[in-house]
């Protein structure tokens, strides 16, 4: 992490929308580079030395989750917030357990877009309130036993700072409703990611494929 | 027919009763065999057992029929050897004959059928087409070069003829028929198959334009001539959700799940949206099916989203909808101006209580959150199974 501006890559090949987000975070970010496919996307990252990729979940070519994949490898200090328009929950499971560390709705407004670069950049998870109502159902307790129940399971902790999330609670709100603070929200987060990244419930998989979140 | 000898072999055989008679037929031809083998089964079989009767599913598939075919063809061939014989000439050709007519009178099934009569239908139509790249000319003249190749086969192979030219003549004939018409038929079955595909291209093309006509041009129609921001906001946000239902294939059977939670929830979200130009933000974990108390829970929950637009002043409103296993619970809240619970204006006071009311009646409890500034949260919670 260099000082300056956050760098921000653009992974988009809908060019009305990425110039938007140019257009709407331009003076708060440096934006770095803008790719319109999964190739481009591959070639061009790793050159522009991006601190936050914004990339589609959906492109010409293939998924989102290809270049999270693929750069994450080559660029481990990379960030990626996902952000599309289609809710199809295996897409956004994809690109989650391929390394993202958030998922947006492209609805999302600018200040709220700048938040959540700034978030993901400082190494926290950001979770719409789709994504969180999509975990919750994932994890949900009428499913058989967990494996690892350290990877498998949600804390009562976490399930009820998730259930704010969905019910549209800015992290700042959790805290302050819980009586912990914000830090302490973002740590809740980040540890709900890590299993929705790590575990091996087989459910996660069969959910996406046969539930659409919307 | 007579024992039901035929219909039995045929049912455990999964074969059409047509096509064993036929098989017995050729072989009373042979000496006589047919004949004995029909009243030996006659004698031994046992009657059928209805159940194993109805479990299998006649099948006449051109495999079958052609396995059938080849054990007769080896069965007359040992015939032949064993002097069991009525003679070349009579036998081959009725055999022929006779598989020719088992090909017409089986059962074919319902696609092949379909399939079939498709063929038969295009034929007049596809036949002067599928041979003009040939021309009649041309094509009399390959036939007639065929022809006259084969006789002249046969011509200087005397001895051949002379020892069983009837199978010979047979096989001939079949070779002249695949030659001539062959090629022409596979092309007809091509061309079939490439159309039946063009067709349903053009199929969904057609229903693809059709409906994004009707959704999405007129939306971009109406929000070129709407002033409004928050009309255009509404309209396009209407569109969006009824695109998406489109795109993930809820839209083609509306009311598909009308019993839903999740869909009435989410039919009362877009009503809101439309009518008050407000975004609503829906996350539905679960689902369970409607019954009274649910549906007062949607209601409620509709009551709460429209109060959102119409006082908070905020642009979005989130809704929440949980089932678990003892109860469901839902949250409508908004960002808006909030209000001091202690000191409402009467109207909003109404609503609020319709809103309880409406919950206690079916044994569930709506609380109202709300501070100046802050935002107001409706949290419902209602048991499931109803009162």
């Amino acid at each position: 992490m260099s000082t300056g501006p956050i760098r921000v890559f653009v992974v988009e090949d809908h060019v009305l929308f990425a110039s938007g987000v140019k257009g709407e975070l331009g003076d708060r970010f440096a934006i770095v580079g803008r790719a319109g496919s999964v190739a481009e996307a591959l070639e061009a990252i790793p050159a522009a030395s991006p601190d936050v990729v914004l990339l589609d979940v959906q492109l010409p070519d293939g998924s989102g989750a290809e270049v999270v994949e693929a750069v994450g490898r080559l660029r481990p200090d990379v960030r990626f917030l996902a952000l599309s328009v289609s809710d199809a929950a295996e897409d956004v499971i994809r690109v989650i357990r391929a390394g993202a560390r958030g998922y947006v709705t492209k609805s999302i407004s600018p200040s709220e877009l700048a938040d959540a670069i700034r978030r993901v950049h400082e190494g926290d998870a950001v979770f719409s309130p789709r994504l969180a109502g999509f975990v919750l159902d994932a994890f949900a307790g009428r499913t058989p036993p967990p494996i690892d129940p350290e990877l498998d399971q949600l804390t009562p902790r976490e399930r009820e700072v998730l259930r704010y999330l969905a019910r549209g609670y800015s992290y700042k709100e959790i805290a302050r409703e819980l009586f912990i603070s914000v830090k302490t929200v973002e740590t809740h987060v980040s540890a709900v990611l890590r299993k929705l990244q790590l575990s091996n419930r087989y459910e996660l998989s069969r959910w996406a494929s046969d539930r659409r979140l919307v | 027919m007579l024992t039901g000898v035929a219909g039995g072999l045929g049912e455990r055989l999964g074969l059409d009763p047509v096509v064993v008679r036929l098989a017995f037929i050729v072989l009373a031809l042979a000496g006589g065999a047919g004949v004995v083998a029909y009243l030996l089964l006659a004698l031994l079989a046992a009657p059928p057992a209805p159940a194993a009767a109805s479990a299998r599913p006649a099948r006449t598939g051109a495999q079958r029929l052609a396995a059938v075919a080849l054990v007769v063809g080896g069965l007359l061939l040992l015939l032949r050897e064993a002097g069991l014989w009525l003679g070349d000439g009579v036998v081959w050709p009725a055999s022929l004959a006779v598989l020719g007519s088992a090909v017409l009178w089986t059962r074919g099934d319902v696609a092949d059928r379909e399939r079939w009569a498709r063929l038969l239908a295009r034929v007049p139509l596809r036949a002067d087409r599928a041979l003009a790249g040939v021309g009649g000319a041309r094509a009399g003249v390959g036939s007639l070069l065929i022809v006259a190749g084969l006789a002249a086969f046969f011509d200087s192979n005397r001895p051949l003829r002379l020892i069983s030219n009837a199978p010979l003549a047979a096989a001939a004939t079949a070779v002249g028929l695949a030659v001539v018409l062959g090629p022409w038929a596979w092309r007809l079955l091509r061309q079939l198959a490439e159309e039946r595909r063009e067709r349903i291209r053009q199929e969904e093309r057609a229903e693809l334009a059709a409906h994004l006509h009707d959704s999405v041009l007129q939306t971009l129609a109406l929000i070129q001539r709407a002033d409004d921001p928050r009309v255009m906001r509404s309209l396009a946000r209407v569109q969006e959700r009824s695109l998406r239902d489109w795109l993930h294939g809820r839209g083609r059977a509306p009311g598909a799940h009308a019993d839903r939670l999740s869909e009435a929830v989410d039919r009362a979200a877009a009503e809101v949206e439309r009518m008050h130009g407000v975004r609503v933000e829906l996350v539905v974990v679960g689902d369970a099916r409607l019954d009274e108390g649910l549906r007062a829970l949607v209601d409620a929950v509709r009551e709460a989203m429209v109060n959102a637009a119409k006082h908070s002043g905020a642009p979005g409103v989130s809704v929440y909808v949980e089932v678990e296993a003892e109860e469901v619970s839902a949250y409508v809240r908004d960002q808006g101006a909030g209000f001091d619970p202690g000191a409402v204006p009467g109207d909003r006071r109404g609503i609020v209580d319709s809103i309880e009311g409406r919950m206690r009646r079916n044994g569930g409890v709506a609380v109202v959150v709300s501070r100046p500034g802050l935002g107001t949260e409706v949290r419902l919670r209602i048991p499931r199974g109803g009162r």
